[in-house]
């Protein structure tokens, strides 16, 4: 759809009195009508600061209230408005449009994630993925009845693992990986480096339990460490090293 | 684009662009891995060529003496090159060797797993493939 609206020419007199403009593609889709996506251009106002998200914000406040997107902290946390920014997952309230040095910004929804409508996808594949590598601390004992009242931790024991536990479950390393393009059921970086989190913290005792279940055709030996997860990552979670460390205790260079 | 996939497939390994010299050697590993299958599969067949005697062993031989013969021969010392020693990087980083240690992540959040060891051994692959592929051309075409 070759449509161009400019939210500038809407809005007289523009408050933001902004001195450039970008062209955002927006790809719309809806599976319940469409065949395909198609893309829908507006000419949005910006300044240094103003974010993918704000962009489409702007679009659906003036213009097309009918995009679909999904976001809510606003702050690189919530994990939500993880998308296709020219080409490449990143997450929308975290990536500015002056950094991305172009004039033209077309967002789309992530890949390997069914798509509702729109930027918006389904996350329930992760989200069980996720479950099933046990993502909690598995002990025979709890807290609770333990004398100390709480497992206690070196400093540098919590460095092993802190970095992991930054995840926010945006999905962006998921739709990055070059297995998870072409395999459905490969478990994913996002889980995986979950397994590494817990198998690296101090306080579990589940690693048989999590190896036996990454170990399998689907699991931890599809990863061909291409790293794309890792560059992806919002938060420098680096799901890449996460799952060669878990691969070396499979493969015996680590115990 | 359907509802229940939006997976990029195959398109999405062929476009490596996007995620920098890790992701390149990616597609290199699946292209020389594939390149040197077909070759294995064309050097058993290739062999078997001796069951019909002397003359039918030279007369395929021969196929190798030739122009095309040596350019192929040439891919097939690059592809070779590039496989092992890229090979031996994936394999040290699949034991967890050489990605790094954890530690608290700092923004701009550069990933320790993709680190100046790796990129230096993905670039000795890609100038050792080309160097033995240049050595070959000089053997093959240099008389």
């Amino acid at each position: 759809m070759a449509q161009v609206s400019s939210i500038a020419d809407e809005q007289a007199p523009n408050p933001l009195s902004a001195s450039k403009s970008v062209l955002l593609r927006i790809s719309r889709f809806n599976p319940e009508f469409d065949e395909s996506n198609k893309f829908m251009e507006f000419s949005v106002p910006y300044q240094k600061w103003t974010t993918v998200l704000e962009a489409i914000l702007d679009v659906k406040k003036h213009f097309d209230h009918s995009v679909a997107v999904r976001y809510s902290c606003r702050q690189a946390t919530c994990g939500s408005c993880g998308m296709l920014i020219n080409g490449k997952p990143r997450l929308a309230c975290f990536t500015k449009i002056s950094e991305l040095d172009s004039d033209v910004v077309t967002v789309e929804p992530m890949n390997n994630f069914p798509v509702i409508r729109d930027l918006a996808v389904k996350f329930e594949r992760l989200f069980d993925t996720h479950q099933k590598i046990k993502p909690y601390l598995i002990r025979d004992d709890t807290e609770l009845e333990s004398d100390q009242r709480e497992f206690l931790q070196s400093p540098q024991e919590l460095e092993n693992f802190i970095q992991f536990a930054n995840c926010i479950k945006c999905g962006l390393c998921n739709s990055a990986c070059p297995t998870m393009t072409t395999d459905s059921s490969f478990v994913g970086p996002q889980a995986l480096a979950q397994a590494y989190r817990y198998v690296a913290d101090s306080r579990d005792k589940g690693k048989d339990t999590r190896l036996d279940i990454i170990d399998e055709s689907h699991g931890i030996w599809r990863c061909h460490f291409a790293g794309s997860c890792s560059q992806v990552c919002p938060k420098g979670v680096d799901p890449a090293m996460g799952i060669q460390f878990l691969r070396g205790y499979l493969l015996g260079f680590r115990s | 684009m359907t509802q229940d996939e939006n997976k990029e497939g195959v398109k999405g390994m062929v476009n490596p662009g996007r995620y920098g010299i890790e992701r390149i050697a990616y597609l290199l590993m699946r292209l020389t891995g594939l390149g040197l299958l077909g070759y294995f599969i064309a050097h058993i067949y290739e062999t078997s060529n001796i069951l019909r005697g002397r003359m039918g062993w030279d007369d395929f031989l021969a196929m190798t003496q030739t122009t095309e013969g040596h350019i192929f021969l040439v891919l097939v010392i690059g592809m070779c090159v590039f496989h092992t020693g890229n090979g031996i990087r994936i394999m040290m980083g699949h034991g967890g060797v050489g990605v790094g240690k954890p530690a608290r992540p700092d923004y701009p959040y550069d990933p320790a797993s993709q680190n100046y060891r790796h990129k230096i051994g993905i670039y000795s692959s890609i100038v050792l493939a080309a160097v033995a592929m240049m050595y070959g051309m000089a053997v093959m075409f240099g008389e």
